[in-house]
């Protein structure tokens, strides 16, 4: 008993284990290699990498339910772009000109609006036809990066609105407000998923659908909603990123879906459904952003980045499995 | 014909569904454009088809396997950029078997991975996707690969040249499909595919080798993705190193768009070969209706999802899914 506890401890403490390990390592190495010389755990810089975090962040909350569903959303990156440029278009459009600056919170609602009706078709798709979740969105991803070019072909679509910028760029408690969306939608999500009867039933129907559905749990608007959250949560990582930036390309977000799978699944989350949680994804979150920004400060490039988290996702696997297979056996000792 | 019950009809159109859309696409198309169906432009549209097709086939034995793989596309660069490199530092002819053995080893790891030490080959295969870029973003140092004498090398053959009357990719193509279908079909080796991934379980019972068909089923893949990036490497000599990125989606869209379930156990070459071929047609017949180009991806999409769902529409005999 107190084996399985322990090896339970073991797992979901690994995450910030490894960030612990990470941040000695960069530090070290940083003293030998690093070209700057600044601290790499500089309060500054840590601060950073959580603005940083926030938009690959805000889509992992999102994909954490809907894993924890049983399901898988491919189509975030898609929805991410839509988003986006439905943001910075609309405030050019004329019918909203004599708003002055609350064109702002119209444009807001509007990309929120495109992002969650976007997730909630995927959801609607999987509920009626019965089709799998990767098959469906899988569908979507190409069909809104389809709509994402067609919209304004290859070119970029920029608008800057320097109020918003403002705001983007403001802190408030010494916080990025990029940092501030992150940590209330993990709030929020966690309260979702550990506190309330959908967060529950979210974990049911992932671990067994046939005893959730027995359990006279309506299966179906359940994971449309999740898909609805998703795709709100997109949306939003787009509205807080790009309020900064002020122009998107139409080949932005693409392969955020592996970027979020990778944070949610080296948090602990099963791809097979029933369980995972939200402050494991947060981990992974910033584990990822740690290996990013920590490579670059050691003089690594972008192709270390992408081989040393693939190796690392196929390393967690391995792991995870082991401590699994130990606790089998505890079980049956 | 009159007596034709409403459930034959249905049923014959689920058993069928796939052909009879693509039978329809073409008469649309060819209605739409005269141009669609004339032996120069199905040729040009199969010959840009060969790529993907050959990527496919490999990936159908993984799929009926009840595996996935992600890692397709960017393994395709790695072998692109491998065999342009080697080709102008060891000759083409050494520099074709070393680019094979070093993608087969990839697809030997994948295999390992999956097959013997049962980790989920969805986030296997994301992992590999995402290390392989790197390798190839190594490998290459970042930069763009060119053989330096294009005009001297007899190398191009395999993407440009014509043999018989007939464009060497697509002779590629139909080899490799008409051998990977007779293993499939034909051979003891393609039964037990099918057993694994229709039901894992029930075949380790009866004797079959799991880990080891699926390892198999991994190898054929990676072969299948060498000799793609062979030809891709060859029909332009040169190559960016992202030239295969998101071609693992458009692979899988083409072999479950052919009918092969992602749980396993069902699924032929032939209808791969058929998926893939639609979703060349519909980019092919959407451009000379004159349509812009990304709208072939909405209309492959919508076609994906409808083919599927009258493929499990047919299986539990209602439209609508069961789930409350």
């Amino acid at each position: 008993m107190a084996q399985g506890m322990r090896s339970k401890a073991l797992k979901s403490g690994a995450i910030w284990g490894f960030i612990v390990l990470e941040l000695i390592f960069f530090s070290v190495a940083g003293e030998f290699l690093s070209l700057s010389d600044k601290e790499f755990m500089d309060a500054e810089n840590m601060l950073l990498l959580l603005k940083q975090s926030a938009p690959i962040g805000i889509i992992a909350m999102g994909m954490t339910i809907v894993m924890v569903n049983g399901n898988i959303d491919l189509s975030v990156g898609a929805t991410f772009a839509i988003a986006a440029i439905v943001l910075l278009d609309s405030m050019t459009w004329p019918i909203f000109a004599g708003l002055g600056d609350w064109v702002i919170p119209v444009a807001w609602l509007l990309a929120l609006a495109v992002g969650t009706a976007l997730g909630a078709l995927n959801g609607l798709i999987v509920w009626k036809t019965g089709i799998d979740a990767f098959i469906v969105t899988l569908g979507a991803m190409l069909a809104y990066r389809g709509i994402v070019f067609m919209f304004n072909g290859e070119q970029p679509t920029s608008h800057l609105n320097w109020t918003l910028v403002d705001i983007a760029e403001a802190k408030f408690l010494g916080l990025a407000t990029a940092s501030w969306f992150l940590l209330i939608v993990t709030f929020a999500v966690w309260f979702l998923m550990a506190k309330t009867v959908h967060g529950r039933n979210a974990y049911a129907i992932g671990d067994n659908r046939e005893a959730a559905v027995n359990a006279g749990i309506r299966v179906g608007p359940h994971m449309m909603i999740n898909f609805a959250i998703i795709g709100f949560l997109a949306a939003l990582s787009a509205v807080v990123f790009y309020s900064e930036s002020g122009s998107v390309n139409p080949n932005d977000g693409m392969l955020y879906e592996l970027w979020v799978i990778t944070a949610v699944v080296l948090g602990g989350t099963k791809i097979i459904g029933g369980a995972g949680s939200v402050i494991g994804t947060f981990g992974g979150v910033i584990a990822i952003q740690l290996l990013r920004k920590g490579l670059g400060h050691i003089g690594a490039d972008t192709s270390t980045v992408n081989l040393v988290i693939g190796l690392i996702l196929v390393a967690v696997l391995i792991l995870d499995r082991q401590l699994n297979m130990r606790g089998k056996e505890e079980l049956k000792v | 014909m009159a007596t034709m019950s409403k459930q034959q009809i249905g049923s014959i159109l689920a058993k069928q569904g796939i052909l009879v859309a693509f039978v329809v696409f073409m008469i649309a198309f060819t209605i739409a454009n005269p141009k669609f169906l004339t032996a120069e432009n199905v040729l040009s549209v199969v010959r840009s088809s060969a790529i993907l097709g050959v990527m496919a086939l490999g990936v159908t034995f993984v799929v009926i396997s009840g595996n996935l793989d992600l890692s397709v596309g960017s393994m395709m660069s790695f072998s692109t950029i491998v065999v342009l490199d080697l080709h102008d530092k060891i000759g083409p002819a050494l520099a074709i078997p070393v680019m094979f053995a070093m993608t087969l080893s990839l697809g030997a790891l994948i295999g390992f991975l999956v097959g013997y030490l049962k980790l989920n080959s969805l986030i296997v295969t994301l992992g590999m996707l995402s290390a392989i870029h790197g390798l190839t973003l190594t490998y290459s140092g970042g930069k763009n690969m060119d053989i330096a004498d294009k005009e001297g090398t007899w190398f191009g053959v395999f993407g440009q040249g014509t043999a018989l009357g007939l464009p060497v990719p697509i002779q590629i193509f139909v080899v490799v499909a008409a051998l990977l279908g007779l293993v499939l079909a034909k051979t003891s080796f393609g039964r037990k595919v099918y057993a694994v991934g229709g039901n894992g379980t029930a075949a380790t019972f009866s004797g079959i080798r799991r880990a080891r068909t699926v390892f198999f089923c991994y190898i054929i893949s990676a072969a299948c993705v060498a000799t793609a990036g062979l030809i891709q490497a060859s029909r332009s000599l040169g190559s960016q190193n992202t030239v295969g990125q998101g071609l693992e989606l458009e692979v899988l869209a083409a072999v479950i768009l052919g009918g092969a379930s992602l749980l396993g156990g069902s699924g032929t070459i032939l209808k791969t070969v058929i998926g893939v071929l639609i979703l060349g047609f519909i980019k092919n017949g959407l451009l000379l209706m004159g349509l812009q180009f990304y709208v072939q991806y909405v209309v492959t999409s919508v076609i994906i999802i409808l083919a599927v769902w009258l493929d499990i529409a047919a299986k539990r005999g209602r439209l609508w899914s069961q789930i409350a």
